[in-house]
């Protein structure tokens, strides 16, 4: 049997364990992740990991890099603050999809328009888990949380779309069924120069496949297989309950650190005040 | 030199003085000039300047940029500071220097835009939820405006806290004439080494990149960073040392301008543009023969409560002037023991003027004299 790199240097022993159920997917996003760092071998001194609040968001805390935790919603505009002060930091935001697209909403659109030189990952598992299984905007219709029992009425978010609406350059989905094709993802998402999205569909089985009786993690991963297509198999109209799969957008356009640096040059050439 | 500036062109050049390299904003009147200054001057100096999507994410890209090591700051006014409060409370858990500017202006909700109001007194302590160390300073001039922005930053940079200023529509607006001092400026301490540093055991700031891999969160935590959010002694503790590095050294944050105060049996506490009104209304009640003094706050938290004791245990009876129902006014009367005090608010949108002050204080001693 072929062994791997010992992968345990990424991750922050005193912090463990983690937080996470028996059957989250969180856990394969952050192995994934700690593969995606050996392969770049990334610098994990001159690297920073934001998450905002939740149970995905947690994952500053058991990763060996700099970590920051900070307020509900908040994760980019933390980490914009970081990458705009300090350019040559690496910044990866890890962010729920409540987090990302309820709350934080706001963060992410503006982000994506500065086409700003962070990666983005949310980790989507449909419902709130840290505070016990409430709807989602990402909940799909007829689905049922604690805060919609009779099934949700909402339209959920694709945060897909949204990103490409929003500007971003490079857009990516995947599930961790597809385990094996998130590390080379997340890698082409940290060397993408400019705002690079991945949205990981998770599995939460205490709440997203107990409430809706789909059944453990191991369960989930086969619903997550189930709803799920490559985009070019995949219609838009067969879209309602399901999910395309795949790289959506990877284009170079003029990202917003080195349009700040063309701009110091310019005052500095020039001088206005 | 003198030059003629704006209070919010004073802040801007304090800021930029005191060596700011980072501003994130998003425009609110009556502070929206300072963000405009800040626009020109930063980029000049090889600073980062960023117009934000909100005033949440302003404070947010705020603290995000202090743990790489700048200096941050943020200006906004009533509505703005409200929605900052979050993070301003996980500015002062995870003890990041920053500096906030806060021009009132009438309220509650947008109130009045945008006329000069002194109701975030409370807010600029408190708002947050939980209990936290606080520092807020204020100003009455436009030169206190440049120099208490720069004492901002000092006092952020010293103490690893979030420092609020206090501006008020109308010294934001106003024009004076200021020779722009030569002032001292305090740089967040590094440690020593990195062996054995603790990020969260003393005022020594590290940085993201600096070679350590920090962890920063807003849950409680212990010295090391590592929360411990099921530990409600280390929270206590780590907040009650932050207090006490406020408390250690109160006399050096606390700043007070005094008048009069020697022989005054009449006090008038007063602070920021109010402060000027009671200034001049001092010297009518002196030239009455009344024996008024005044007691300027420019540090409004920590709060000087045991010099308003002191000046309380002299004195008959303090006014306290304020453009807000009385905000101040309960923190005097909490300090002031036995001696009566006697609250001039109003929240109208208009300024205190020196012969209301005069006419209240006239009837304050009225009043003391007939309950002798």
């Amino acid at each position: 049997m072929k062994s791997g790199p010992d992968l345990r240097q990424y991750l922050r022993q005193e912090s463990m364990p983690n937080v996470w159920c028996p059957g989250c997917g969180h856990g394969s996003v952050m192995a994934a992740l700690t593969r995606a760092f050996d392969n770049l071998q990334l610098d994990l001194d001159q690297t920073v990991v934001v998450g905002g609040i939740g149970c995905a968001s947690r994952m500053p805390f058991f990763l060996n890099t700099n970590g920051m935790h900070t307020t509900h919603g908040r994760a980019l505009a933390f980490a914009t603050g970081v990458k705009l002060a300090s350019p040559d930091l690496n910044v990866i935001t890890v962010m729920g999809d409540g987090d990302a697209l309820s709350i934080g909403g706001n963060h992410l659109i503006h982000a994506c328009r500065r086409n700003i030189d962070l990666t983005a990952l949310i980790l989507n598992n449909g419902i709130y888990g840290m505070t016990g299984g409430q709807l989602a905007p990402t909940t799909p219709q007829g689905f049922r949380s604690t805060t919609s029992s009779l099934g949700s009425i909402e339209v959920p978010f694709d945060a897909v779309d949204l990103a490409l609406a929003a500007g971003a350059t490079y857009v990516a989905r995947t599930t961790t069924f597809d385990f094996e094709e998130i590390p080379a993802l997340i890698e082409t998402a940290i060397k993408h120069p400019g705002f690079a999205l991945v949205e990981i569909l998770s599995q939460c089985p205490t709440y997203f496949g107990r409430l809706n009786r789909l059944g453990d993690g191991r369960a989930l991963l086969d619903y997550e297989r189930d709803s799920t297509a490559p985009q070019e198999e995949i219609t838009r109209e067969q879209l309602v309950g399901r999910f395309s799969v795949g790289v959506f957008r990877e284009e170079i356009r003029p990202e917003y650190t080195r349009r700040y640096a063309a701009l110091l040059e310019r005052a500095r050439r020039d001088g206005n005040a | 030199m003198q030059q003629l500036m704006m209070g919010n062109e004073a802040c801007a050049l304090g800021a930029a003085a005191a060596g700011c390299n980072f501003f994130a904003g998003y425009p609110i009147s009556p502070s929206s000039e300072i963000m405009e200054w800040m626009s020109r001057l930063l980029p000049v100096r090889g600073g980062v300047f960023v117009q934000m999507e909100d005033e949440i994410a302003s404070i947010g890209a705020v603290i995000g940029a202090s743990w790489t090591g700048a200096k941050a700051m943020t200006a906004t006014s009533g509505p703005g500071f409200t929605l900052m409060q979050e993070n301003i409370g996980y500015a002062s858990m995870t003890e990041t220097p920053c500096v906030i500017i806060d021009a009132q202006r009438v309220g509650p909700s947008t109130g009045m835009p945008t006329m000069p109001a002194q109701g975030d007194v409370i807010q600029a302590r408190y708002g947050s939820h939980g209990d936290r160390a606080a520092i807020v300073l204020t100003a009455s001039t436009v030169l206190d405006t440049y120099t208490m922005t720069v004492e901002a930053f000092n006092l952020s940079e010293r103490y690893r806290q979030p420092v609020v200023l206090l501006l008020d529509a109308m010294l934001c607006h106003m024009r004076e004439n200021v020779t722009v001092p030569d002032l001292e400026v305090i740089d967040r301490a590094r440690p020593a080494s990195l062996d054995g540093f603790e990020p969260f055991a003393g005022e020594e700031f590290l940085a993201f990149g600096d070679g350590a891999r920090l962890i920063v969160t807003g849950l409680t935590h212990d010295e090391a960073g590592y929360q411990r959010a099921s530990n409600g002694d280390t929270g206590e503790r780590m907040m009650r040392r932050v207090l006490h590095r406020l408390e250690r050294d109160a006399e050096v944050i606390t700043h007070t301008r005094q008048e009069s105060l020697e022989d005054a049996t009449l006090v008038l506490i007063a602070y920021g543009i109010t402060a000027r009104a009671a200034r001049s209304a001092v010297h009518k009640l002196r030239a009455e023969g009344v024996s008024a003094g005044l007691l300027e706050l420019l540090t409004l938290w920590p709060f000087p409560e045991r010099l308003i004791a002191s000046v309380a245990q002299r004195a008959q009876t303090l006014l306290v002037p304020e453009l807000n129902l009385g905000q101040v006014e309960l923190l005097v009367r909490a300090a002031a023991g036995g001696t009566p005090v006697v609250a001039l608010g109003r929240m109208d949108g208009s300024l205190l003027k020196p012969e209301e002050i005069v006419a209240k204080a006239h009837e304050a001693l009225t009043n003391a004299e007939a309950t002798i």
